[in-house]
C-alpha cells in the first residue's frame, strides 16, 4: 500500500517542481542554521571547556588582603599577610588537597645570545599538582629543592620556544636576574587562559629561592597569593569556611576585625562562563529553530494549496475506493518527503558551512552526530505536524462535493 | 448470495438543509432492481435523479428510508466499509470522464486495484487486458490528454471493470460525446451487460441513448413517475 502512495506523491511533486522546490528551500535554510548555530555554539563550549580544565579544577585563590594607609586604599595583595606557613597550614585541612603558595615576579631571562622577560613564579611542587599541569622532559624540582632554594628552574613552551629555539634545554644553564638556574624540565603546553592570556610564557622556581635570592622580601616568608585546591566540587563550600576560619586564627584577628585575606572561588568564576557560553549556544540553537518553524508553516501553506488544486482527484479517489487514511497518507507523505529532502540537503549544507567557517574563519565548530540526528528528527517531526492539517482536510472532504468541484 | 437484487430501496428520502429551511430532493423513492437489468434513468434536471444515483453509489447517505446494495443495508457500514463497496462491487462512469491527467492510461486504469491492495505486475496485467478490451491496446503508456474524449470514456469504463463490479453506475457518460462515439460507448455498455452480465444503471438526458437500455425509470419533482418498458415510457410523455 505504502509503495505505490510513495511513488504517487513523488509523481505529484515532479509535476510542480519548483514549487516542491522552494518548499523545500524553507526546511532546507532551517535546518542548516540550527545545524551550523549547534556547531558553532558547542565549538565556542569547547572552547571554555577547555580553558576551564587548563586552569585546574576546584580551585581556590587566597590574596592578601587590602590595607588602608592614611586614607587611601590599596588593592588586593597590597599587604603581605600571607606567608608559605600559612599554606602549609591549609593544606593539613581535610577538605583541601594540594596547596601551592605562589611568590610571582619578572625577570629577564637569557640563555646564549638569546634573551626574554617573563613571569617567575616562586612556588613548590604542588603547584603542578593544583593547576593540573604536567612536565613534558625533565623533571619537576622537589620538596628537598625548596627547603635548600637551589637555583632550578622549569620553563614553560613560549619560554623554550624564544630561548632555546630548537635546542634541548634541559640541563642546560639561563641567567635570571644575572644569576644562573639549571633547567631541570618543560612544563606541557596549557595555551590560552580564559581571559586571553598566554599561560605557557611563564617559568616556575622553587618559592624560597624567589624569595631569598630573586626578588627579596621586606617580610621575609611571605606570598603574594596561595593557589588551594578542594579535595572535590562538594568539598568547595566548607572549603571556603574552613580556610577563612584558620587564616583569621593564625593572623589574630579579633572578632570584629574585617579578613585581612581574600578567597576567590576561580571554579565559580569559571563555571559562570561556561554557562553563559552554553546558555549562549542554546539562545543560537532557538533562534534558528524559528527557521525551521517557518519552513514548516511554508509546507503547510504549500500543502493546503495543493488539497485545494486536486480536490477533483481526491473526490475521483474516493469514489473508486479510496478510504480517509488513504487520502490522509497520501498527502501527509508529500508533506513528509519534502521535508526531509530538504531537511537532508539542509544537514550537507550545514554541516559544509560549518567545516568552511571552521577553515576560513578559523571559527571553532564541533560537529556532533546527535546535533546532526536532533535536526533530523526535528525535521521529521516538523513534517508530520504540519502536513497532518492540509492531509486531514483532504480526507474529510465529501465525495460529492469534491466531485463536483471544478 | 442468494439475493435476487442488487439495488433495492425503501421509502428512500432525502433533504437537503439550507438557510430557507429543508428542500425535500427525493421522496418516498422505491426501487428494485436485479441482477443483470439494463436501467436507463430519466429526468428534468432537479427530478432528483442525481441525487439519487449519488445515494446509490454510496457517495451520500439517504435522510430516511432503506438502501440495500447487493445484499447490505447501507445504514449499518462505517465509512471504511463503504470506501470497500464502491471499490469491489460499484464501477463509476462520469460524464466528465474524471480521470487523474498526470498518470498514464494504464495507471488510470489500475488506481482501484491500489485501494484494493492489489500487487504491481497484477494491476499492469489488468490493465493492460482491460485496455484492450475497450479497444485501447498499446496505448498503457498515454497521458489522458492525448486522446479523444470518447477514448478517455473508454479508459473510464476499464477503471469501472477493473475489480470485476456486479454494478456500473454511469452518470451521463455519452454527455459530451458526439452521436458516433455516443453509439460506440453504449455498445461497449450492452457488450458488458450482456456477456458479462453486470448489472447497469444509467443516467441520460437523451431517449436514443436510453433506447439502450432494457427498463426505463423516470423521474419527476423527487418521485418516480415510470417504471417499465423504455418504448412505453418515451411515448407517455410527461405533462410539462
Amino acid at each position: 500500500m505504502i509503495a505505490p502512495m510513495l511513488e504517487e506523491a513523488w509523481h505529484a511533486m515532479g509535476a510542480n517542481r519548483l514549487r516542491a522546490f522552494l518548499t523545500m528551500l524553507g526546511m532546507m535554510i532551517g535546518v542548516a542554521a540550527v545545524i551550523m548555530m549547534m556547531e558553532v555554539g558547542q565549538g565556542a563550549q569547547f572552547m571554555v571547556d577547555q580553558s576551564i580544565a587548563s586552569m585546574g579544577s576546584n580551585l581556590f585563590i587566597v590574596l592578601s588582603g587590602s590595607t588602608t594607609a592614611g586614607g587611601v586604599r590599596l588593592g588586593s595583595g597590597a599587604t603581605p599577610t600571607l606567608t608559605t606557613a600559612d599554606a602549609d597550614a591549609i593544606a593539613e585541612l581535610p577538605s583541601i588537597g594540594a596547596v601551592a603558595p605562589v611568590a610571582p615576579g619578572s625577570a629577564q631571562l637569557v640563555y646564549g645570545a638569546n634573551n626574554w622577560a617573563t613571569s617567575v613564579m616562586g612556588t613548590t611542587p604542588s603547584y603542578l599538582d593544583v593547576r593540573d599541569w604536567p612536565v613534558t622532559s625533565g623533571n619537576a624540582f622537589s620538596q628537598s629543592d625548596v627547603r635548600a632554594g637551589t637555583r632550578v628552574v622549569l620553563l614553560g613552551k613560549t619560554v623554550v620556544k624564544n630561548l632555546f629555539v630548537d635546542e634541548d634545554p634541559v640541563g642546560k644553564t639561563i641567567r635570571v636576574k644575572q644569576s644562573p638556574f639549571q633547567v631541570i624540565g618543560v612544563l606541557a603546553a596549557k595555551g590560552q587562559s580564559l581571559d586571553g592570556r598566554d599561560q605557557d610564557d611563564t617559568v616556575l622556581i622553587p618559592v624560597t629561592t624567589a624569595q631569598r635570592k630573586v626578588f627579596g622580601s621586606q617580610f621575609p616568608g611571605t606570598v603574594r597569593f596561595i593557589m588551594a585546591q578542594a579535595t572535590s566540587a562538594q568539598a568547595m563550600v566548607a572549603a571556603e569556611r574552613d580556610m577563612a576560619q584558620l587564616l583569621r586564627q593564625r593572623h589574630h584577628l579579633p572578632d570584629r576585625a574585617d579578613n585581612d585575606f581574600d578567597i576567590r572561588n576561580l571554579t565559580a568564576l569559571a563555571n559562570a562562563q561556561a554557562e553563559t557560553t552554553r546558555v549562549m549556544s542554546l539562545m543560537l540553537g532557538a533562534i534558528a529553530s524559528i527557521s525551521l518553524l517557518v519552513g514548516g508553516i511554508g509546507i503547510m501553506n504549500i500543502m493546503l494549496v495543493s488539497v485545494t488544486e486536486r480536490t477533483r482527484e481526491i473526490g475521483i479517489r474516493v469514489a473508486i475506493g479510496a478510504r480517509e487514511r488513504d487520502i490522509l497518507l497520501q498527502f501527509l507523505l508529500e508533506a513528509i518527503i519534502i521535508s526531509v529532502i530538504g531537511c537532508l540537503v539542509g544537514v550537507i549544507l550545514g554541516v559544509g558551512a560549518a567545516v568552511a567557517a571552521n577553515l576560513l574563519a578559523k571559527l571553532a565548530v564541533v560537529i556532533t552526530g546527535a546535533s546532526i540526528m536532533l535536526a533530523f528528527c526535528v525535521a521529521a517531526a516538523v513534517g508530520i505536524f504540519f502536513g497532518f492539517y492540509p492531509a486531514n482536510k483532504a480526507a474529510r472532504l465529501k465525495p460529492i462535493d469534491a466531485l463536483r468541484y471544478q | 448470495m442468494a439475493e435476487t437484487t442488487v439495488i433495492r430501496t425503501e421509502h428512500l428520502s432525502k433533504q437537503y438543509e439550507t438557510e430557507a429551511g429543508p428542500v425535500p430532493v427525493l421522496k418516498d423513492v422505491n426501487l428494485e432492481i436485479r441482477p443483470g437489468e439494463f436501467v436507463a434513468v430519466m429526468g428534468p434536471s432537479g427530478s432528483g435523479k442525481s441525487t439519487f444515483m449519488n445515494i446509490l453509489g454510496c457517495l451520500d447517505l439517504p435522510t430516511a428510508g432503506k438502501y440495500v446494495l447487493d445484499g447490505r443495508d447501507v445504514a449499518t457500514l462505517d465509512k471504511n466499509q463503504l470506501a470497500r463497496l464502491r471499490n469491489e462491487v460499484i464501477g463509476f462512469v462520469f460524464q466528465g470522464y474524471n480521470l487523474l491527467p498526470r498518470a498514464s492510461l494504464a495507471d488510470n486504469v489500475a488506481l482501484p486495484m491500489v485501494y484494493a491492495g492489489a500487487g504491481r505486475d497484477q494491476r499492469n496485467a489488468m490493465a493492460r487486458d482491460l485496455l484492450g478490451r475497450v479497444g485501447l491496446a498499446n496505448y498503457e503508456r498515454y497521458a489522458p490528454n492525448q486522446i479523444s474524449g470518447g477514448q478517455q470514456q473508454r479508459v473510464a469504463i476499464a477503471r469501472a471493470l477493473i475489480n470485476s463490479p456486479r454494478l456500473i453506475l454511469a452518470d451521463e457518460p455519452t454527455g459530451n460525446l458526439d452521436s458516433k462515439t455516443s453509439y460506440e460507448i453504449m455498445k461497449l455498455f450492452v457488450a458488458l451487460n450482456q456477456e458479462d452480465g453486470i448489472t447497469i444503471v444509467l443516467v441520460t438526458h437523451e431517449p436514443d441513448i436510453a433506447a439502450y437500455a432494457k427498463r426505463l425509470v423516470k423521474f419527476v419533482d423527487g418521485r418516480i413517475t415510470h417504471d417499465g418498458g423504455v418504448a412505453s415510457g418515451m411515448s407517455e410523455e410527461t405533462p410539462a
